[in-house]
């Protein structure tokens, strides 16, 4: 198979912008499921109900309101931009877009295996002199790391695929913004783009099947590790 | 001193406890859902009550009247709880060292501090393993020793025996006792299990339904002639005083308020208290005379109840105060015409009881 030279940018950019999403929303993801799985508050089922929007909004809908949000003209766009972090038809904003995409899938994975963390082990640390966080970073997050691996796994490959809400909110600017979805739109889109638009299409389906992959390999090695069965 | 007072709702009942605990060992006991566990929890800081206050020394722990609550990580105790609650990702040697990540106390001497505890509860063939490669009893004895590595001015103990089988129970014990003779960290420990107290307390607080019912010094708490039942074996606690030995014959002998006993010979000095657990299966009752039998210990007393069972008969027997719980048939029951007030021997053979069935009164 040749890929031209948009195919490799598209790629590359893919890569990118799914891997910033998901290092960025990790440890926000990380402490909105600890928050919805180990404390109660008020307006709880609201921030539940918030983190699970992008995943039954249509994702249009998604992208046009961050549109409104960060935008050029946005709510919080020239705030942000002053601080330079500028969104609109950058690639910044698809990872933006990725991210906000992939992030309840992520917090359902980590929140699970947080709730399948034993609270007793986490009264024996705080027994044992550990402080709230020093809990939560001895024995929690060590212990819930298999979900987490997953959950930022299935975060990036959904940032991967990701498409609705970023050709909404950033277009699809070559070498900017158009990642392999968007460029296999624009292949659809014209005559003899047949070819080409099923080489990327193979390229995503093997992205996504090595991510899932990769993520099933890092939780079992990492459910062997935490339950001791590797030294068995 | 740890000084509890405290009112607190839970479930059906109300708990209430005042009680203070020193140095030694001092149990709670009482039936499951009588509270106890609560009341550690309350003391550990692990949940508040409705009302009331935990001091310990000149630390207040807890006071509902000030809002006071210092949480359980900065009390400076050890807990160890029924189920081991080893952290699975990590080894029996991080285990140990957990607190040492946040008490500087723990830190100090952490090195020398694992060698002799390792040594103590004998596990330090184990400090490379995981939880998960343990067996019950190794697990237990590594929280034991998790918990005496913080350091802790008070250890407490929620039925940590509990989970364990017989065997098991038989090795720890002298662990247990080991750690209340030579650490002299006042422990408050929990159990159901009589013959766990009869050896292990130096006080106890009996607990029913949320009240404590009775709290004193062993063995004028409710130990003595106490009759156990549920999980072990049927049988009745005698508190007796070793009076002298008989070598040639391998026994000793022992005063009880009831008369002289003969068991196997122990290896203690005449004037060591002993208490001894009868099993109720091994005691034979006789309504006439007494002669010509090879069982050595004979008592006599007079029958208090009678109670009938799916398949057996429960006589408890007074011998000069101390209750003696047989388990006889329903036929030799009705042939011997028991009924309270009945007068009756108790005959049982030294050898009935084992050598787990005897131990030093603390």
């Amino acid at each position: 198979m040749d890929f031209s030279s948009d195919d490799w940018v598209a790629i590359a950019l893919s890569l990118r912008v799914a891997a910033v999403a998901v290092a960025v929303s990790l440890p926000l993801g990380i402490a909105v499921a600890w928050l919805l799985s180990r404390r109660d508050f008020p307006g709880k089922t609201l921030l539940d109900g918030l983190v699970h929007l992008p995943l039954i909004l249509p994702p249009v809908v998604t992208g046009y309101l961050l549109l409104v949000t960060f935008g050029r003209k946005g709510l919080l766009g020239p705030v942000l931009a002053e601080m330079g972090l500028v969104f609109s038809f950058r690639w910044t904003g698809a990872a933006l877009a990725a991210g906000v995409m992939g992030f309840p899938l992520m917090v359902r994975a980590i929140r699970l295996s947080i709730d399948a963390v034993d609270r007793r082990l986490e009264a024996a640390a705080e027994s044992l002199g550990a402080p709230p966080l020093g809990v939560f970073f001895t024995v929690t997050l060590p212990l819930a790391l298999p979900g987490i691996v997953a959950g930022a796994i299935l975060a990036f490959a959904k940032a991967l695929g990701e498409f609705g809400a970023t050709i909404t909110f950033v277009s699809n600017i070559p070498g900017e913004t158009q990642t392999i979805a968007a460029l296999i739109y624009s292949y659809t889109q014209v005559p003899e783009g047949d070819g080409p638009a099923m080489r990327l299409t193979l390229v995503s389906i093997a992205l996504s099947l090595g991510a899932l992959a990769a993520s099933e390999l890092l939780a079992r090695r990492v459910a062997a590790r935490s339950s001791g069965a590797a030294h068995a | 001193m740890l000084e509890v007072s405290i009112r607190h709702r839970q479930g059906n009942f109300d708990l209430e406890a005042h009680f203070t605990a020193g140095q030694g060992l001092t149990a709670l006991f009482g039936p499951s859902g009588s509270g106890k566990t609560s009341i550690v929890q309350i003391v550990a800081g692990l949940l508040k009550p409705d009302e009331g206050f935990v001091r310990f020394g000149d630390t207040v722990w807890t006071d509902t009247d000030n809002g006071r609550h210092v949480p359980a990580h900065r009390r400076r105790i050890g807990y160890v709880f029924q189920e081991a609650r080893l952290f699975p990702h990590l080894t029996v040697r991080q285990n140990l060292d957990y607190a040492a990540r946040f008490l500087p106390e723990a830190r100090a001497g952490l090195g020398e501090n694992r060698s002799r505890i390792a040594s103590l509860l004998q596990i330090a063939h184990l400090l490379d393993r995981r939880p998960a490669t343990l067996s019950g009893g190794e697990k237990q004895r590594v929280a034991l020793g998790r918990a005496l590595m913080a350091r802790p001015r008070l250890l407490l103990m929620d039925e940590p025996l509990s989970a364990l089988d017989h065997a098991i129970k038989a090795e720890i014990l002298p662990d247990l006792e080991r750690i209340r003779d030579v650490e002299g960290i006042p422990i408050l420990y929990v159990s159901h299990s009589v013959a766990e107290i009869a050896r292990l307390a130096t006080r106890v607080i009996s607990l029913d339904r949320g009240r404590v019912v009775s709290s004193g010094p062993q063995p004028a708490g409710v130990i003595e002639g106490a009759v156990v039942e549920g999980g072990e074996a049927l049988g009745s606690f005698l508190a007796a005083t070793v009076t002298g030995h008989l070598p040639e014959d391998e026994l000793t002998a022992a005063a009880c308020a009831a008369g002289t006993l003969y068991v196997r010979q122990v290896d203690v000095p005449p004037g060591t208290p002993l208490r001894l657990h009868v099993p109720a299966n091994e005691v034979i009752l006789a309504t006439g005379p007494v002669d010509g039998l090879s069982a050595l210990n004979r008592l006599s007393g007079e029958v208090l109840s009678v109670e009938d069972h799916a398949n057996a008969v429960d006589v408890r027997v007074d011998c000069g105060g101390l209750p003696v719980l047989a388990r006889i048939t329903r036929l030799s029951a009705r042939e011997l015409g028991l009924k309270p007030g009945t007068a009756v021997h108790v005959l049982f053979k030294a050898l009935s009881i084992g050598p787990d069935n005897l131990y030093r009164g603390a």
